[in-house]
């Protein structure tokens, strides 16, 4: 791709390539906006920026990345996803091919969630502007009635449940990176989240009061996010935390702990503690869900801290990071 | 001064500042005044104690007084003013002035010698009495609540005198004499259980707690392998030494080597644990593959008790009782000094606990020291030195410095002092975050300060940054071997530049990146790294930290040796996986010291991985022998010094673990000495301070400094803190406080 000159043609041949792979009668109208109808209900909104080194990773791309990931912040308000928009910044010179095969991803992960890109810009700036693409998204849906999810609204009792193997996105993007693919083949879980959010609001109400999605920081960074917003602490059991052995392996050959590795296709519930059981039956029974697990409680602490029970009787704290895992040991 | 011609009598005023308080100074000077004849009072006051005397020996009692003085007395200064003479006829000792009091507390002291002869004196009223102390000897630090330091301002305000020990605390004649700690079986507090159930219970080969001075303590025999291993289970704790403690000066030479400075230390009020060469006779648990093994005497008269009925049980006839002593603590907590707290937590790690009612308000675990080139050195302060205060070079603004993350201490500082506080422990749990927060508020009310700034490591994930960055004062960040540096130039009152040689195991360099084997050159609150030890790869992060197999691997990838590492680790899971990382461009590397210790320990089949800090370089240590140098086993350029040739050579096959680690330590030690002799010609700079925890290595401290020496280098050690992270707080408080009262007078000289 090339910045500037010939801008008409390049800019064609951009949103043919975009209108191609996403598709839909909003988009073919080659407006500067999109209308659509909305049902009754409160609205929710969500955006997001993503950038993500290397660009293809096993299990997914940027674009897939982008979908899911903005599906999920919509869905973990309880909500039904309905349409994104999407925005990308390209470095000139980026290979056509590749930015083909983005958006094709792209299209083909909205059509699988049954949710729908409706608006889009695209901009090309000067080499070394930006680290091949970045892709911003913003995503709308709709929240049922009565259901007021929020990190603020975790109780002391309530049950943390995951919704399966934690670390297995982060991990797959790593040894990519690190090129440690000698180990097993780790992929991305990258996926969209919103059905087997439904299944537990149909199970458990108003009874679970937070969903995150534990992206970046990993679990460690969303549980002291909601032990922060709702004024208390977590206590959590280290064995009953699902870690797939690959996952497990590659982490501890890098020096790293699953719980500060970014997920793409999990969620962290708080639930109160009489549904938690259904809810997390409702877990397993979906796919998403199959290795969902109770992995530990809310627990009054002023000093709201994450602890995590280890093998011996002992206890530590399970912080967040300031970025990545820095050597800590003197 | 010259006599007074108007009269025969003088009249002085003597003002004497320090740790005078609480310590039997009032009755000491009211002796004194006796002995000469001397009429006057002494009273206590917000500086210390004012004296005044009158009669015509007056001088010769200043001359003794500070000869004289309590053992726990430390006085910083004294003052004498000639007053007018008044003809008074007596001496009197004055309740306190008015206003403030001092804020000085003297640190806990073992039973004193006269204590203990009435604790086995069956005509005393205080026979057998585990509680029995003086102004010479007992708690201070660790019960007191609130200042000033007086009864009832300390746990023992809950304890109503008796007619007997009222009379008593009321002499100035006595031993007791306002001694706030005192208790008699009549009035004081309780132990749950009699000696004998704890005797048979050690006896018996089970694990006792009992609660020390500072903390609770599990106590065992230290010649029953079984007992030990039962410990070692039961408290998760694997590898790491424990200490033992001995009945008298005399027995310890039946375990182990010491020389007049170490007994002197181990006799010393403050009664720490003394690193002493073992003789290897006591059960290999205590102190697996080292050599040195960890030593104390009784320190309360509990202890005294428990030992002394040990011996008269005769289960030690011939050799005299030997018990481990070990904090009562999950490895890595804070030491427990709550009852209930105990009870609940030492249900499964102790067969008995002994719990008393006189409560601890300060944890203070058991002191750790060593002798070096004849000195003391510290690996970790608490009990028997804290709160004792550490003299700056001047003056400075109050600053709280927040340390490390591990072995932490939190340190502030008050006019020309620094009060470094009591080794809290690691800060990886909930209770050692408490309990640090807790010493934070009960050093800064207890100094009375109002710290202007809080210093903090660069480190943004370290328990001690968020506090810092939390507490809305002024934040100071210092670089963790410029803290470590500060620390020693601190604690000696060293001003103008000086190179620092640090050797450590890691810290956040100050543009990133691992640091640990630095060349600073310091001054004031500037330092600039002018060498650094050559970057080698550290496979894992902190992974690599515990598991020195894999610094080995990254040594041998570096030789180009790294088709060996999966035959030399094949007892490791991930060898195979490492050689392929290591291939790798732009992985993490370090300059770490300590992590050198470990890939060599690791090379030369020492040890693999480590169950705690220090653990692979303590082994590696303990096989010394004789050190040895590697001629051209070094290169520096550039100021980066290399021992890529030393490697080569050690992982020879004609070389065995005790010859490595001989010629490790040698080699490494004059290549240091070369390495620092270098910069101090190029940059003119002599004074050479040696900080970092690998200090704590009996080989470098004592063959680096000499070397130093030899090159006509003036050297400088920590001695009144750890070499270690224990010590970080101190070089934080010095550097912030400094930057402080540099900015405050930059604001001056322009406004
Ligand atoms: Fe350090
Ligand atoms: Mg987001
Ligand atoms: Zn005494
Ligand atoms: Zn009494």
């Amino acid at each position: 791709l090339s910045h500037g000159s010939g801008g008409r043609a390049m800019a064609q041949l951009i949103s043919g390539l975009f209108h191609q792979a996403f598709g839909n009668e909003w988009l073919a109208r080659c407006n500067d906006q999109s209308a659509f109808d909305v049902a009754a209900g409160r609205m929710v909104m969500t955006t997001d920026g993503y950038v993500v080194s290397p660009l293809f990773f096993p299990g997914g791309n940027i674009g897939s990345l982008a979908v899911h990931g903005t599906i999920n912040d919509v869905a973990m308000s309880g909500a039904r996803p309905l349409y994104l928009s999407a925005s990308f910044i390209i470095e000139e010179g980026f290979p056509f091919s590749d930015l083909k095969a983005i958006a094709d991803s792209m299209g083909a992960a909205a059509r699988s969630a049954g949710v729908y890109i409706i608006a889009g810009d695209t901009k090309v700036v000067e080499r070394g502007k930006a680290d091949g693409l970045f892709i911003s998204t913003t995503g709308i849906g709709i929240v049922a009635d009565g259901l007021d999810l929020s990190a603020d609204k975790a109780r002391v009792g309530d049950r943390v449940l995951v919704s399966g193997s934690l670390g297995d996105h982060g991990v797959a993007v790593m040894s990519k990176r690190q090129n440690v693919a000698f180990q097993t083949e780790v992929v991305s879980d990258s996926v969209a989240l919103h059905n087997l959010v439904a299944v537990m609001v149909a199970a458990g109400g108003s009874g679970i009061r937070v969903m995150r999605d534990p992206t970046r920081g990993g679990l460690a960074a969303t549980l002291n996010e909601i032990a922060h917003q709702s004024e208390l602490g977590f206590r959590l059991q280290e064995a009953s935390i699902p870690v797939k052995p690959a996952v497990a392996a590659t982490c501890e050959l890098l020096g790293l702990d699953p719980i500060h590795v970014a997920n793409e296709g999990k969620l962290v519930a708080i639930v109160a503690p009489d549904l938690a059981d259904a809810v997390l039956a409702a877990m397993k029974a979906h796919p998403l869900g199959a290795d969902a697990a109770d992995i530990g409680e809310a627990v009054a602490d002023n000093r709201k801290f994450v602890q995590m029970a280890t093998g011996f009787g002992g206890r530590r704290i399970v912080d967040w990071l300031w970025a990545e895992q820095l050597p800590r040991i003197c | 001064m010259s006599a007074p011609t108007t009269c025969d009598r003088t009249r002085l005023r003597v003002r004497v500042s320090g740790a005078v308080q609480g310590v039997g100074f009032r009755p000491y000077v009211y002796g004194l005044a006796m002995r000469y004849g001397l009429a006057g009072f002494v009273i206590n006051g917000p500086e210390g104690v004012t004296i005044e005397v009158e009669g015509h020996r007056a001088s010769e009692f200043v001359a003794t007084l500070p000869l004289e003085a309590p053992p726990l007395a430390r006085i910083d200064h004294i003052c004498v003013r000639e007053t007018a003479a008044l003809a008074a006829k007596d001496f009197s000792i004055g309740s306190s002035e008015g206003g403030k009091l001092s804020t000085q507390i003297v640190a806990d002291a073992a039973a004193c010698q006269q204590c203990l002869r009435e604790l086995f004196d069956p005509e005393n009223r205080h026979y057998l009495y585990p509680f029995i102390s003086c102004c010479h000897c007992g708690p201070r630090y660790t019960i007191a609540e609130r200042l000033p330091y007086d009864r009832r301002n300390t746990v023992m305000g809950a304890f109503r005198l008796c007619a007997a020990c009222a009379a008593e605390y009321a002499d100035p004649a006595s031993r007791r004499f306002h001694a706030e700690a005192i208790a008699c079986p009549t009035c004081g507090p309780r132990l749950s259980h009699g000696i004998s159930a704890i005797v048979a219970a050690i006896a018996g080969g089970q694990i006792v707690a009992i609660k020390g001075l500072g903390g609770y303590q599990l106590l065992c025999d230290a010649r029953n392998q079984d007992a030990v291993q039962r410990l070692r289970r039961r408290k998760q704790r694997l590898q790491k030494p424990f200490a033992v403690m001995v009945d008298s000066i005399e027995r310890v030479s039946d375990i182990a080597e010491a020389n007049a400075p170490e007994l002197a230390l181990l006799e010393s009020v403050a009664r720490p644990i003394v690193l002493l060469s073992s003789r290897n006779n006591l059960a290999a648990a205590i102190a697996p593959g080292l050599s040195r093994v960890g030593v104390m005497l009784p320190v309360a008269p509990l202890h005294h008790l428990i030992l002394h009925a040990l011996r008269s049980a005769g289960a030690c006839a011939r050799t005299g009782p030997v018990i481990v002593a070990t904090s009562a603590n999950r490895c890595g907590e804070p030491l427990l000094i709550d009852n209930a707290q105990a009870l609940r937590r030492l249900k499964g790690i102790s067969d008995l606990i002994v719990t008393h009612d006189r409560d601890i308000v300060t944890r203070a675990d058991d002191s750790v020291v060593s002798v070096v080139a004849d000195r003391p050195q510290f690996i970790r302060r608490a009990r028997g030195y804290v709160p004792e205060p550490i003299r700056l070079a001047k003056s400075v603004p109050p600053v709280l410095a927040v340390g490390g993350a591990l072995k932490s201490t939190v340190t502030i500082t008050r006019d020309n002092q620094a009060f470094v506080s009591q080794h809290i422990g690691d800060l990886d749990t909930a209770e050692g975050i408490r309990t640090f927060e807790e010493t934070i508020r009960h050093l800064t009310s207890s100094l009375d300060v109002e710290p202007l700034a809080i210093a903090h490591d660069l480190h943004p994930d370290m328990a001690s940054t968020r506090f810092a960055e939390a507490n809305g004062r002024a934040l100071v960040a210092v670089q963790h071997h410029h803290a470590h540096a500060a620390a020693v130039i601190a604690e000696h009152g060293h001003t103008g530049p000086a190179l620092a040689l640090v050797l450590d195991g890691h810290g956040l360099g100050s543009e990133g990146g691992n640091w640990g084997g630095e060349l600073l050159l310091c001054e004031g609150t500037r330092c600039r790294r002018i060498g650094h030890l050559a970057p080698l790869q550290m496979p894992g992060g902190d992974r690599a930290a515990r598991e020195p197999w894999r610094m080995a691997s990254a040594v041998l990838h570096e030789l180009g040796r790294g088709n060996e590492i999966g035959r030399r680790f094949a007892a490791q899971r991930q060898a195979g996986c490492v050689s392929a990382l290591l291939e790798q461009p732009g992985g993490a590397t370090t300059t770490s010291a300590g992590r050198l210790f470990d890939a060599t320990a690791a090379l030369l089949g020492i040890a693999s991985l480590q169950s705690y800090e220090g653990e692979a370089a303590m082994k590696l240590e303990a096989l010394v022998r004789r050190t040895a140098i590697l001629e051209s086993g070094w290169t520096i350029a550039g100021a980066v010094l290399s021992l890529r040739p030393l490697f080569a050579r050690l992982i020879a096959d004609d070389i065995d673990a005790v010859g490595g680690a001989g010629l490790f330590h040698g080699t490494f030690a004059a290549a240091c000495v070369d390495w620092v002799t270098r910069s101090a010609r190029t940059t003119g700079v002599n004074t050479v301070v040696l900080s970092g925890g690998c200090f704590l290595n009996a080989a470098l401290a004592d063959e680096i400094p000499r070397g130093c020496s030899a090159a006509g280098l003036t050297p400088l050690l920590p001695r009144r803190v750890p070499p270690n992270d224990g010590g970080l707080s101190l070089g934080q408080a010095w550097i912030a406080a400094l930057q402080i009262a540099q900015q405050s007078s930059a604001r001056g000289g322009t406004a």
